[in-house]
């Protein structure tokens, strides 16, 4: 499962970074060409994670995000409320547990 | 249908109807429209039939199954015979007459009999979408909710409540049915039974009220099990009906947006005449939104930017949270900006979601772009569904839990439709702005592969004096005097490609060929492209942009070029022909022919050039070539000695010009590829020879030289063979124009020649582009892995 907040480690990977892994959780950075950051903190039992789903799912999440930017309604800086953002978000983390 | 008891007659005559009325033969649902017809062809009054879509529960599903229709049909014969209408009279009036329909009766059939059987099955599947309408009877009991804004959330409380009960049983006791439909409709019923009688404008407002009362008769009728399934049935219809009713209610609502929606309900019933898909647009409501578009965005194909988008529907003062879920749906190729069918389904939406609507998760296909007029019964079974399961979130839980599974069915196939949709609607919409990327990148690698295209095919006598100055640069030697025209220029090129040196005369040539050649190093790749370029500097100018425009494909470039190619051979397939078609080529033969030593070459070279109007592009460039080698002939001809003792042997009067054609000939064939510059400036002397065979002895020796000079790749060695071969073929045909006057044979034979030439030329060509795109893919590759690296850097 995507667990909570870890700290933060660098780890060397095309725009996905593997950030500081602590004892029970992985966080992962992913940063986009426009500077967004996308953090992903997965639990550290989640052996089965490999680097390849991990940066598929950033890029899911970058396209959701980049469909959520073009709603004109959304003001950037708001919390994402959009429901195809959540369901994308939600399916990725059922998939992932 | 258990409630409905039907005689033989009536069973018979239903079943018509509906069989009528199911065009999509679903044998569930009917079509609204058919339906929709049906009733009006009964001849009854609006309000009646309002009464009479609610009762059977067509409003409350949105279609109308089997069951829904035949209770109509029921409800219809009751009426017409005067008796009021209630859900109770479908079973308790007797001997009811057929219902009559003054429109063709299969219509009425088929819509009875669908919307009775779509009714009865829908329900079932529906029971979890929408609470059965025995829930309705609860609710009914329970909390009215007069929530315009959500009548299908009550009604879906209702719905649970009444799972069962033979929803046939509704239509009997309309006028009670009705009332309490109407009643629950406040708490969401009152406004599905309004927006069943869609069509019914007035009865909407009747509808309400009605509603009002039917919900205390209705609540005095729960007992009754009959009223309960008509309570449940009636729940579903109405909720059918005021789904359908919406769209209409809908359109109006947009056309009153400004105005209270309260008021506009009425309006919306009118033109709701979609009984089968809620989400459907109707005629005029697709009206009222295309001229709503335009106030936007007078064009019809263009697109409303998100800004304008915003601003228009923020004037519907729905929170914005909505519109930006509507906006989620509607905006298909996830642009920022609204086709028309895209603002089109964004409107249905808002006045959807004005009248009280729950927005749904995903796309109504009858929403979807391009298929926005589509009727489609089959997904009427869908839709409801997926309406009434948007509303979920409103509606109780239990309500949901039960729709879950319908749902699932029903997703599938609408998601798989939706995605099929989406697909074509991607690709249709997006299409102009996907293919148009991909046809620009491609040819964006094109157009450096198209460089040496128009060199070759400049014309221009610019080009022609830079190859030609550039090749006479390097030969200093080199009588010719136009060639030295630019001799500095030439030279300053040469020192930049000096990797492959020729003799003197071959140093621009060897410029030339080395820039274009397949130099390993990327270097001198790009700088032999940018030789290119530089060298067409005009001519790409001139030439270069009609040709890329046309093509975008990648393999345009090429083509392009051979077109040329070919349309230049095919066009100056005679010497004649071969000046008119290259024009440009002659004039800057004249020039070489201008010096003294050029004179010889004139002749030559411009029957080289119109020999080789067959590869033109190839000619242009030999051109100075031509003069080139002929000088380089000259200087070099300890090493063309044999080849030229060839060609002296063969042909000792044209020797002279058969080198000069050569050079000529292998100027151009090394100007269509660079490399073969070399080779045509080493064949040149070589050409001397007719035929090929005498031609391969010849490229040896320069072959040998070039190695020599330079360290050559193997790729000059096959182009020296063919440029051999084509400066031979070129050499012969010099002899042309010599042989015109004196012998037809010659001629014939120097058309051979240069039909050999062109053939030798044009493969040349070939396989110097492939090359050229060889290397230009490993400059990509090279780019890219730069680029990879690079990011590292910003990490």
């Amino acid at each position: 499962e995507i667990s909570a907040w870890g700290s933060l480690v660098a780890r060397r990977e095309r725009n996905l970074r593997q950030l500081y892994p602590t004892g029970t959780s992985k966080v992962y950075g992913y940063v986009t060409n426009s500077k967004v950051k996308f953090v992903m903190v997965v639990d550290s039992s989640n052996t089965a994670l490999r680097d390849n789903e991990i940066r598929s799912m950033f890029r899911k999440l970058h396209n959701s995000y980049t469909d959520v930017m073009c709603n004109p309604f959304y003001t950037p800086g708001d919390r994402i409320q959009s429901r195809a953002f959540d369901n994308m978000v939600t399916s990725m983390m059922i998939q992932v547990c | 249908m258990e409630g409905l008891t039907l005689s033989d007659a009536e069973q018979k005559y239903y079943s018509d109807l509906f069989s009528y009325c199911d065009i999509e033969s679903t044998k569930k649902v009917v079509v609204n429209g058919r339906v929709l017809e049906l009733f009006r062809a009964a001849q009854l009054p609006n309000d009646v039939v309002l009464q009479i879509m609610e009762l059977c529960g067509a409003t409350r599903l949105g279609y109308f199954g089997r069951s829904q229709f035949y209770i109509a049909l029921k409800l219809v014969a009751v009426a017409q015979s005067g008796f009021p209408l209630r859900v109770e009279s479908i079973n308790t009036v007797k001997d009811l007459p057929l219902p009559r329909f003054v429109a063709s009766k299969n219509e009425q059939e088929s819509r009875h009999a669908a919307s009775y059987s779509s009714d009865s099955e829908n329900q079932g599947s529906y029971s979890g979408v929408i609470p059965p309408p025995p829930g309705r009877g609860q609710v009914k009991k329970g909390s009215i909710t007069h929530d315009t804004v959500q009548p299908r959330t009550s009604a879906d409380a209702q719905e649970p409540a009444s799972p069962v009960v033979s929803p046939q049983q509704s239509p009997p006791t309309s006028p009670h049915t009705w009332r309490k439909h109407s009643r629950h409709p406040s708490g969401g019923n009152s406004e599905r039974p309004l927006a069943g009688s869609g069509p019914f404008w007035s009865p909407f407002g009747e509808a309400q009220s009605g509603s009002s009362a039917g919900d205390a008769v209705w609540s005095g009728h729960s007992p009754p099990p009959p009223q309960e399934n008509w309570v449940s049935f009636a729940d579903t219809p109405p909720t059918s009906t005021l789904l359908t009713m919406h769209p209409a209610s809908v359109q109006d609502q947009t056309t009153v947006r400004t105005v209270a929606s309260a008021t506009t309900a009425i309006e919306i019933r009118r033109q709701s005449s979609s009984y089968d898909d809620p989400w459907k647009i109707t005629d005029e409501q697709r009206q009222y939104y295309v001229n709503q578009f335009k106030t936007i965005q007078p064009d019809l194909n263009g697109f409303i930017p998100g800004s304008a988008a915003k601003e228009f529907f923020t004037k519907s003062k729905l929170p914005i949270l909505e519109l930006s879920h509507i906006w989620e749906l509607s905006d298909f190729d996830k642009d920022g900006a609204l086709t028309l069918d895209e603002f089109c389904a964004a409107f249905h939406l808002v006045v959807a979601r004005k009248n009280g609507y729950d927005l749904p998760e995903k796309l109504p296909e009858s929403l979807m772009p391009k298929l926005i007029d589509l009727e489609d019964s089959a997904d009427v079974g869908d839709q409801p569904g997926e309406v009434g399961y948007s509303g979920s979130p409103a509606e109780a839980p239990p309500s949901k839990s039960p729709s879950m599974p319908s749902l699932n069915q029903t997703w599938p196939e609408l998601n798989q439709s939706s995605e099929w949709e989406t697909f074509s609607e991607r690709s249709s919409s997006s299409q102009t702005l996907t293919q148009f990327d991909s046809n620009i990148a491609p040819a964006d690698p094109d157009t450096a592969i198209v460089h040496p295209v128009p060199i070759r095919m400049t014309p221009s006598k610019i080009h022609m004096q830079e190859m030609e100055l550039k090749r006479t640069g390097s030969d200093h030697t080199n009588p010719t005097s136009p060639l030295l025209v630019k001799p500095s220029d030439l030279s300053e090129e040469n020192k930049i490609n000096s990797s492959v040196k020729f003799a003197s005369g071959n140093t621009v040539a060897d410029g030339y060929s080395s820039s274009d050649s397949f130099t390993s190093d990327p270097e001198q790749i790009g700088s032999n492209v940018t030789r290119q370029r530089s060298h067409s500097g005009t001519s790409p100018d001139n030439t270069a942009p009609p040709p890329p425009p046309p093509r975008p494909q990648p393999s345009h470039s090429r083509s392009s070029s051979l077109d040329m190619n070919r349309t230049f051979t095919a066009t100056t397939g005679q010497q004649q022909a071969g000046v008119v078609a290259h024009p440009p080529a002659v004039p800057p033969r004249p020039q070489p022919s201008q010096a003294p030593g050029p004179a010889v070459h004139r002749p030559v070279d411009a029957d080289g050039l119109m020999t080789h109007t067959s590869t033109s592009p190839q000619q242009i460039p030999e051109q100075p070539n031509f003069a080139d080698f002929s000088q380089f002939e000259v200087f070099a001809a300890s090493n063309v000695n044999e080849e030229q003792d060839d060609e002296a042997e063969k042909h000792p009067e044209v020797l002279p010009v058969e080198k000069a054609s050569d050079p000529a000939s292998s100027l151009r064939v090394a100007k269509t590829d660079s490399k073969t510059e070399e080779k045509t400036a080493a064949s040149a002397p070589a050409n001397v020879s007719k035929g090929t065979t005498p031609l391969a002895p010849p490229p040896k020796p320069v072959r040998r030289r070039l190695k020599s000079e330079d360290e050559l790749r193997p790729e000059v060695d096959e182009h020296t063979q063919k440029m051999g071969v084509l400066a031979a073929v070129l050499a012969s045909q010099p002899s042309i124009p010599r042989s015109i006057g004196k012998d037809k044979k010659a001629i014939q034979a120097s058309i051979r020649r240069n039909k050999e030439t062109n053939t030798v030329l044009a493969r040349l060509n070939s396989e110097l582009q492939q090359q050229l795109k060889d290397v230009l893919e490993e400059r990509i590759s090279l780019e890219v892995q730069l680029e990879q690296l690079r990011p590292f850097s910003h990490l």
